[in-house]
């Protein structure tokens, strides 16, 4: 579904990713985790296309189709989701609206029909109750005033509601307590299926007790070091990060 | 000809001699007043970024019937707003209110020539307060509209009386054949414990230039309760000063909504004088300008008496190479402790080449007040739209919804859905033909 090859990106002149090569197949959750600065949310920012970073070598394919290649509305039309670690507040939207645009605007993109009032009303309250979605929420407007839990969960909920191949979960735990944390992976959960795929992006292993990975990969300095399955997880958790830069001889990583 | 003259030789054919006629001793004095303070220039302190002066390097047509054809009520459909069916409608043609093309609807509603209330019972009223609103505009505009006050009306709602229909007003100039300078005026009284819903609109008809020196002043007695909205979305070419005067003379509620989409050069004043104590003023205003255009909003808001709340908010959108003025008066007079007022003004700049001048004033002579101000000049969040892109709305749509989103808490000022709607569709017309989204500014 996602193949990722020696992927290279940069923001103000400074490089981030030294080459990532990751493939990611349907039906697979993967996670990346990586100490803070390592390039987890670049990597997911660059997947999103984030115009801010610079991609200076390297190619993403997905689903076919050059990614790189398309702006963020396209690689969302191709089934492409990334949930913020930092959603964004959009005062005077109200979050229908904003949501009904976006279902709206994929499915045009998909040369689907825009779904009518009714259609709409019945798949959202169908996503509500999976993400235990208050109707008085949707109606604020979008990420306004939301708590912290509100908005990961509103992540959650746009992306039950436009029904991603690929989603991109960047740090969707961090800033939630542990009940928080079981609402959006019961969530996330829910939704997986054979056909889609999941990237975790995550500094804690406890996100993972939730939804489970089939694979983890371990970021440091701009690149995968190791990878491995939930186990490198646990592993992580117990030894901390520092023993990925022993084992790897990488803190002399000549820039 | 320079401008004073012509409007001396104006003001002399127009025979304003009587010295038992209100109007005509109102008229003289403004005229006096205007010649000695003229059109105000770049010097002018309010009229700094402003300037009017050169517009009248050109010739209007002003005063009688110059139509040759007079507008009929077809030309008026094409301007009416929504809702009209169930509406008193107010009609000036260049000025003059024109009680042919005019429907009142509600009988609660007192609609007169102001020639004739200066004469009969309301003569009181037009005498203490018509005119009141030179003492916070001090400039020959100003004294210009009330030095050719003619044709104006007088309108009044009687105490505990609720018009069951609202009150449109339209300030239409017809500039098919020449140049026209209109000056409507109104002198509103609504009753102790009345309430009553003012929509206003100003529109050009023909591609010849406008300029409309407007002056509206309401008086608001206790318990009573008013609506204004104010809509310019007049052409390019079509000019105008508004000023509307709301005098709060007993404990009463005014909310007031100034929406400017369009027009050439455009100077609002709105001043709310707040001479009762425990008086509520909500002041709102939105504009989004384009082209060459200028937006001016002047406000004022005067607390005389303590225990007053005033809230302000005004939002500006300023596109290509449009000019914007902010200044908001807040005075707060020795006796008026306890006041709340409250004043924010944001803007948005979608080009390099827009520009707006935001300024709070805030003169306190009192010692226990609550009072606070604050403006922003910015861009609108570029994350906000990744945000939405992300989603898988195309930019130009992002766009849309992120400018949409700013105007919102003006828009849902508008209390009638009808308007608000009205109001919408405009902005989302505009925004609908917009090509760019923002240019980055350094």
């Amino acid at each position: 579904m996602l193949n990722i090859r020696n992927l290279h990106a940069r923001i103000d002149g400074k490089n981030i990713l030294k080459g990532i090569n990751l493939e990611i197949k349907a039906g697979e959750v993967h996670a990346i985790m990586g100490p803070n600065g390592s390039g987890k949310s670049t990597l997911a920012s660059v997947l999103a296309g984030r115009k801010e970073y610079e991609v200076t070598e390297g190619s993403v394919d997905f689903l076919g189709k050059d990614l790189l290649d398309l702006s963020p509305e396209a690689r969302a039309g191709e089934g492409l989701f990334l949930a913020f670690q930092y959603p964004i507040e959009i005062p005077g939207l109200s979050t229908t609206n904003f949501i009904k645009t976006a279902v709206n605007e994929v499915r045009k993109y998909r040369g689907e029909n825009a779904l009518d009032a009714v259609g709409f009303l019945r798949l959202m309250k169908e996503k509500m109750a999976i993400m235990n979605i208050d109707q008085s929420l949707l109606s604020r407007s979008l990420n306004e005033g939301f708590s912290g839990g509100e908005k990961k969960r509103n992540e959650i909920f746009q992306m039950a509601m436009l029904q991603p191949r690929f989603a991109i979960l960047d740090e969707t735990d961090s800033g939630l307590d542990i009940d928080a944390i079981r609402i959006v992976a019961n969530g996330v959960n829910k939704l997986r299926n054979k056909d889609n795929a999941v990237l975790v992006v995550t500094h804690y292993q406890r996100l993972l007790d939730y939804i489970v990975p089939d694979f983890v990969h371990v970021l440091y300095n701009g690149r995968i070091v190791k990878s491995g399955t939930k186990e490198l997880a646990l592993e992580l958790e117990e030894r901390g990060y520092d023993f990925i830069r022993s084992e790897n001889h990488i803190g002399e990583e000549v820039k | 000809m320079n401008t004073k003259e012509y409007f001396k030789e104006q003001f002399e054919q127009s025979n304003v001699q009587d010295r038992n006629n209100l109007l005509d001793v109102v008229r003289r004095q403004a005229f006096d007043t205007f010649s000695k303070l003229g059109i105000p220039g770049a010097k002018h302190e309010e009229w700094k970024y402003t300037r009017i002066s050169g517009l009248f390097n050109k010739e209007y047509s002003f005063g009688v019937n110059l139509t040759q054809d007079p507008l009929t009520q077809a030309d008026i459909d094409a301007i009416r707003l929504p809702g009209h069916e169930s509406a008193n409608e107010l009609i000036f043609i260049n000025g003059r209110f024109s009680a042919q093309l005019s429907i009142v609807r509600s009988s609660q509603l007192i609609v007169l020539p102001l020639e004739e209330a200066a004469r009969g019972e309301y003569r009181q009223l037009v005498e203490k307060h018509l005119g009141h609103s030179s003492k916070y505009q001090k400039d020959g505009i100003n004294a210009l509209n009330t030095a050719f006050v003619q044709a104006g009306i007088f309108i009044c709602v009687e105490k505990g009386q609720v018009p069951d229909h609202p009150v449109f007003i339209y300030n239409v100039a017809d500039a098919k054949a020449v140049n026209v300078l209109s000056q409507p005026r109104t002198l509103v009284c609504i009753g102790e414990a009345a309430q009553v819903q003012i929509v206003e609109t100003f529109s050009t008809l023909g591609s010849q230039e406008s300029f409309t020196n407007q002056v509206m002043e309401i008086i608001v007695e206790k318990d009573a309760f008013v609506e204004y909205y104010k809509i310019q979305n007049d052409k390019a070419n079509a000019h105008q000063v508004s000023t509307t005067h709301i005098r709060q003379i007993g404990k009463s509620h005014t909310h007031a909504v100034t929406i400017s989409l369009n027009g050439g050069m455009v100077r609002n004043n709105l001043n709310v004088v707040l001479e009762a104590a425990h008086c509520e003023a909500h002041l709102y205003g939105l504009y989004f300008q384009q082209g060459s255009g200028h937006i001016d909003n002047h406000t004022v808001v005067d607390n005389v008496e303590p225990n007053c709340l005033s809230f302000e908010l005004y939002k500006g959108i300023m596109d290509d190479a449009s000019t914007g003025v902010f200044n908001g008066k807040i005075f707060v007079q020795p006796q008026a402790q306890k006041t709340n007022a409250y004043q924010s003004n944001k803007n948005v700049l979608l080009s390099r080449e827009a520009s707006v001048n935001t300024k709070p004033q805030l003169e306190i002579f009192a010692d226990d007040v609550k009072c606070s101000h604050g403006c922003t000049v910015g861009q609108l969040d570029e994350e906000g739209l990744f945000y939405l892109r992300s989603r898988g709305i195309p930019e130009k749509r992002a766009w849309s919804l992120l400018l949409q989103g700013f105007t919102m808490d003006i828009l849902e000022k508008i209390k009638s859905p009808a308007i608000r709607t009205y109001v919408d569709g405009l902005i989302a017309e505009r925004l609908e033909f917009r090509s760019h989204g923002q240019q980055e500014i350094d």
